[in-house]
């Protein structure tokens, strides 16, 4: 679409929406929010970006093919379930570091936050992968 | 609550049903929306709804104080809402490329699977005839045109 | 040490092509190690199965459902173990002459192979699943051999025909014996045939017997399902020498003489086995005169003496246990060797048709040495074990009382007399006379050829010579197992003069008969090929025309089942649905009690409104961009909904989800018109309309059960608990997600991942046939 008015709006709005999209993936543990809903939103923005600019500039905008990052979530999904291993616990038993730096900062690094990263990424490409083919579909 | 949440529930399955029930493919799709949709608030209602408590332990306690809304329902809905809206795009998209290949979305058209008995007529109750809505293309050919 | 000697055929089938390979022709006799083997090893058990006693291997199958792989070894399986393997050895040495330089002998020893465990599986099994699998194998691994030439449309037939009757036989089987067991409150036969008293007094016996029956008359070709039998021997020979001397066709008889302790005694069982096993051995003596090939006469013979078995079992006398058990011996014997010897000749000669042979005892003397050794056996010639067994067999039958034993006495001496002349056009044919010009010219056979037949014609003799052995080692704990219990020495004595007596003139009457029949064989062939050419109709082709009715159902049944419209496929399973869920509704109940109107927010009025008139948008308008909007209505209603409920993540998600939704659904709809010509007349409305409205009501009055009934809260009770102490999350549904039940959530993010790969593939393979020049579509 050739609309001054969305091409500027797009270009603004996309930093703030997936800025806001990490920001819910990770507060969702403790609010309302988490992988999949800041998935939806960070692919929500993606489209708006290709409905804007077209599914060419999209793909230019992700830089790498939107199924990797659907491949690489999983991954990281499934692999946040194996550190557990070590633990001798079973497969995707949740572990927790909470490193005690200082006071004002509470850092909380954990499998679990592994998992929702890597269902974020899921949700991401395998979304962001169906728009963007139907929209460049031919018939 | 629940007993209203049911009667809508029925309501949204009914609606679903006769659209899949239909020939157009689309319109099977679109009713297959509505009725992803009523499984989710199904489970929802089978669950039990309560107002105002969704399931969060404030910051400060270790277990949520008074009421709270039944979380399991609705971890099992999230996923459901995901996998649901994959599905549907799955189906679009293969619906599109059945298009595509056959050039009709008529499910009665599409026989390439099960080609027709020699001597099979088609199902009783359609007469195929058309509609006065939509009169643009010849009859009994596709009609082309985009979106209405 | 029994399950490796059971299955230790299936492990050398497995590898007997490499054998083979490696080895070249002389595999044979490498192959035939492993049974001669495992006879050395069954005749092991011969001292102690002497003396009564009986063992019992047992290893855990499936524990759950009471299947172990449980063996047992008493008279009757030990002979039956001890036929196989040893015929098996010789069926092996045979197969590497008759097949030799055949470029599938390696398929051949994997089917032969897995057929003998099989066949030892079955007559070892003591619990009834063991039998049964492998009784089925045993139907499998024979239809594979009886296939074995599958370039012929003849061997198919024979072999799916085989199949189809013992494999449909043994599903009856399954039936009886899960019966026996449920009545016996165990599925180890050994412990059921201690039980007959419980077995008889079942309501369900009658039952039993019948399906256990059809399994092994099956099995064992017994009029009318005898006529699988001739036509499998469209078999190579040595799976005809095989599978009709010892082994599978025995099945069956091992079979009633296995249940005969439990299940025998009642009149049912008496008259079954009696009358069928009586007609088919007429009839199967009978039509061997008929035949003008030695192995289809070898065939119908071997029909008539397991007819003869399944009678003698019958009787359910002591008689008629040691008449069945010397007859069992008798049978395998001569049978072997005769099959070897016509495949012999056949395979020297390069014809089985008695007519166009003569002369041969010249050419091939070892051969004929062997055949004639069996022939006199199975005449029933002193001093062969075939003349013992046909005086036990008249004694037995005569022990029937007056009319009975009258009847049942004519009968078996026509059926001897019968098997006589089919003995003389064997044995006498072939090899005296004047000599015919054959296709081949003949020379001996290799000595894998005779040997296997020298070396059962002559244990016929040493049977009958050294009868005292026989009696202690083989049929005497044979009766045992048929009675249940070790018969003392009189009732098991076996004699071969026995003074002049009634069963030794019925001998010689017979024996006069025979040989009178086979002088007049050639006229007595063309009046019964004259009577069966009149009667136009027999069981062979009832089962074709039993197989073409089946064939005319599942054709109309299909045409009115899979009519391939999408819709009828659709009704027919809403309509199913919704009337099974308000049958079990009205009978089992669950449905709602009462309906009270709660207290309803006017917001949540709203919202529900929307939803309705969002779906009953999408039902009615046409138009797609309409359809869509509504379908987003609904969506974000449902939102609205999740939000009052306390739901916030679903109202969040649901939000994000719709939007998308509508997206995917503008880009799609874009590029697929309305398609007119797909709308529905009135009628097909109404009767959707119908349809969908009983779906909904059902879905109502369901849930309304459901969410007036109780609901169990531990596990979200749980999952509040511990969110936080455990999983130092405060969204109990997020924790939930990512922690509690994460297994579940990566399942469903591979799911998610796959609907986009397949997106992906739907659309990049057709560009990609496009562009590669394959034409359009395809994709799809």
């Amino acid at each position: 679409m050739n609309s001054v008015i969305l091409h500027t709006a797009t270009r603004l709005l996309m930093s703030l929406i997936l800025m806001f999209s990490v920001y819910i993936m990770f507060r969702g543990h403790n609010e309302p929010g988490g992988g999949f809903i800041g998935g939806l939103i960070a692919a929500s923005a993606i489209v708006l970006y290709s409905a804007a600019f077209g599914a060419t500039w999209a793909r230019q905008a992700l830089r790498v093919p939107s199924m990797s990052i659907a491949g690489c979530g999983l991954f990281f999904a499934a692999i946040s379930g194996v550190f557990s291993a070590f633990a001798g616990s079973p497969f995707l038993t949740g572990l927790w570091w909470i490193p005690h730096l200082n006071i004002e900062v509470h850092l909380a690094l954990s499998t679990p936050l592994l998992f929702d990263i890597g269902v974020y990424l899921v949700v991401i490409g395998a979304i962001v992968t169906i728009a963007l083919e139907m929209e460049e579909a031919e018939d | 609550m629940e007993n209203v949440l049911a009667i809508v529930v029925g309501i949204l399955v009914a609606c679903a049903t006769f659209l899949i029930l239909s020939r157009d493919l689309i319109r099977i799709l679109l009713g297959i929306a509505i009725l992803s949709n009523a499984a989710n608030l199904l489970i929802f209602t089978a669950g039990r709804v309560t107002r105002d408590a969704p399931p969060l332990v404030p910051g400060d306690l270790e277990v949520p104080a008074g009421a709270y809304a039944n979380p399991l329902p609705q971890a099992l809905i999230l996923t459901a809402i995901v996998i649901g809206f994959g599905l549907l795009a799955f189906a679009l998209v293969l619906s599109y490329r059945a298009y595509v290949a056959m050039r009709t979305v008529d499910v009665d058209a599409m026989r390439e699977a099960e080609p027709p008995y020699p001597d099979q007529s088609p199902p009783t109750g359609e007469d195929g005839r058309q509609t006065p809505l939509r009169r643009r293309g010849a009859a009994g050919t596709p009609t082309r045109e985009a979106a209405q | 040490m029994m399950l490796p000697a059971v299955i230790s055929g299936f492990a050398l089938g497995a590898v007997a092509p490499w054998v083979v390979r490696a080895v070249g022709a002389r595999a044979h006799w490498l192959l035939a190690v492993l049974p001669a083997v495992l006879f050395v090893y069954f005749a092991g058990f011969l001292p102690g199965v002497a003396e009564g006693q009986v063992y019992r291997f047992a290893t855990e199958w499936v524990p759950g459902l009471g299947v172990t792989l449980s063996f047992y070894v008493d008279g009757l399986a030990l002979l039956f173990a001890l036929l196989i393997s040893g015929i098996g050895t010789f069926i092996v040495i045979y197969t590497g002459g008759y097949l030799h330089g055949h470029e599938q002998i390696g398929r051949f020893y994997v089917y032969l192979l897995s057929f003998m465990a099989s066949m030892l599986g079955v007559v070892l099994a003591d619990n009834a699943i063991t039998l049964f699998v492998f009784w089925e194998l045993t139907s499998l691994t024979s239809f594979l051999l009886i296939g074995f030439n599958h370039e012929e449309s003849r061997s198919r037939r024979a072999a799916v025909q085989a199949l189809i009757v013992t494999g449909g036989g043994g599903l009856a089987l399954l039936a009886g014996l899960l019966l026996m067991g449920a009545v016996g409150g165990t599925l180890e036969i050994s412990e059921l045939m201690t039980q007959p008293e419980v077995l008889h007094g079942s309501p369900l016996y009658t039952a039993m017997v019948i399906l256990v029956l059809a399994g092994a008359f099956s099995k064992s070709a017994q009029f009318p399902l005898h006529f699988w039998l001739p036509n499998a021997m469209e078999a190579p020979t040595p799976v005809s020498a095989y599978l009709h001397s010892s082994t599978m066709v025995k099945a069956g008889v091992y079979l009633v003489a296995r249940m005969s302790p439990g299940l025998g005694g009642s009149e049912l069982w008496f008259y079954a086995l009696v009358i069928f096993g009586a007609v088919t051995m007429l009839t199967g003596a009978l039509l061997a005169l008929r035949q003008t090939d030695l192995k289809l006469v070898l065939a119908y013979t071997t029909v008539a003496g397991l007819g003869t078995l399944v009678m003698l079992i019958g009787l359910s006398a002591p008689l008629g246990y040691k008449a069945a058990a010397v007859f069992l011996i008798t049978h395998a014997l001569y049978k072997g060797c005769l099959f070897m010897s016509a495949g012999a000749v056949d395979h020297e000669t390069g014809t089985r048709n008695p007519l166009e042979l003569g002369g041969l005892r010249g050419a091939m003397p070892i051969t004929f040495a062997a055949a004639a050794l069996a022939g006199l056996s199975m005449s029933g010639i002193v001093p062969f074990i075939g003349f013992i067994g046909k005086e036990v067999m008249y004694e037995a039958t005569l022990h029937l009382g007056p009319v009975g034993g009258v009847v049942l006495t004519i009968a078996t001496i026509a059926g001897n007399a019968l098997t006589i002349v089919a003995a003389g056009v064997v044995v006498l044919r072939p090899f005296f006379g004047e000599r015919r010009k054959t296709p081949k010219h003949p020379h001996e056979a290799p000595v894998e050829l005779y040997l296997g037949p020298c070396v059962l014609a002559g244990l016929g003799l040493l049977a009958g010579i050294a009868y005292p052995l026989t009696q202690d080692s083989l049929t005497a704990p044979m009766m045992g197992s048929m009675a249940g219990t070790m018969p003392d020495h009189r009732a098991a004595e076996l004699y071969l003069w026995h003074g002049l007596k009634l069963p030794l003139f019925l001998s010689l009457l017979t024996l006069g008969l025979g040989i009178a029949g086979y002088v007049y064989w050639d006229r007595i062939r063309e009046s019964l090929a004259a009577t069966l050419r009149a009667i136009g109709w027999g069981p062979d082709l009832g089962y074709d025309q039993v197989i073409a009715g089946v064939e005319w159902l599942s054709f109309r049944q299909v045409r009115v089942q899979q009519t391939g419209y999408l819709r009828h496929y659709l009704i027919v399973t809403f309509t199913v649905f919704a009337a099974f869920v308000v049958w079990t509704l009205m009978t089992v109940g669950g449905g709602p009690s009462a309906f009270e109107m709660p207290a309803v927010r006017l917001t949540e009025w709203v919202a529900l409104g929307l939803m309705v008139m969002g779906a009953g948008a999408a039902t009615l308008v046409y138009s797609r961009i309409a359809a869509i909007a509504a379908i987003g209505v609904v969506g974000y209603a449902v939102a609205l909904i999740f939000v009052m409920f306390s739901a916030p993540d679903l109202a969040f998600t649901q939000f994000m989800v719709e939007t998308l939704t509508v997206v995917i659904l503008v880009l799609v709809l874009m590029r697929v018109p309305l398609e007119v010509r797909a709308f529905r007349g009135l009628g097909a409305r109404i009767r959707d309309a119908v349809i969908s409205i009983a779906v909904g009501v059902v879905f109502t009055l369901v849930l309304m059960g459901v969410v007036q009934g109780d609901l169990d809260l531990r596990l979200s009770e749980y999952f509040a608990e511990t969110s936080v102490p455990v999983a130092h999350g405060h969204n109990i549904v997020n924790v939930i997600l990512v922690d509690f039940r994460a297994l579940d959530t990566l399942g469903e993010i591979f799911v998610v991942t796959v609907a986009g790969l397949s997106t992906f593939a739907l659309v990049r393979l057709a560009l990609f046939k496009r562009k590669g020049g394959a034409g359009e579509g395809g994709g799809a």
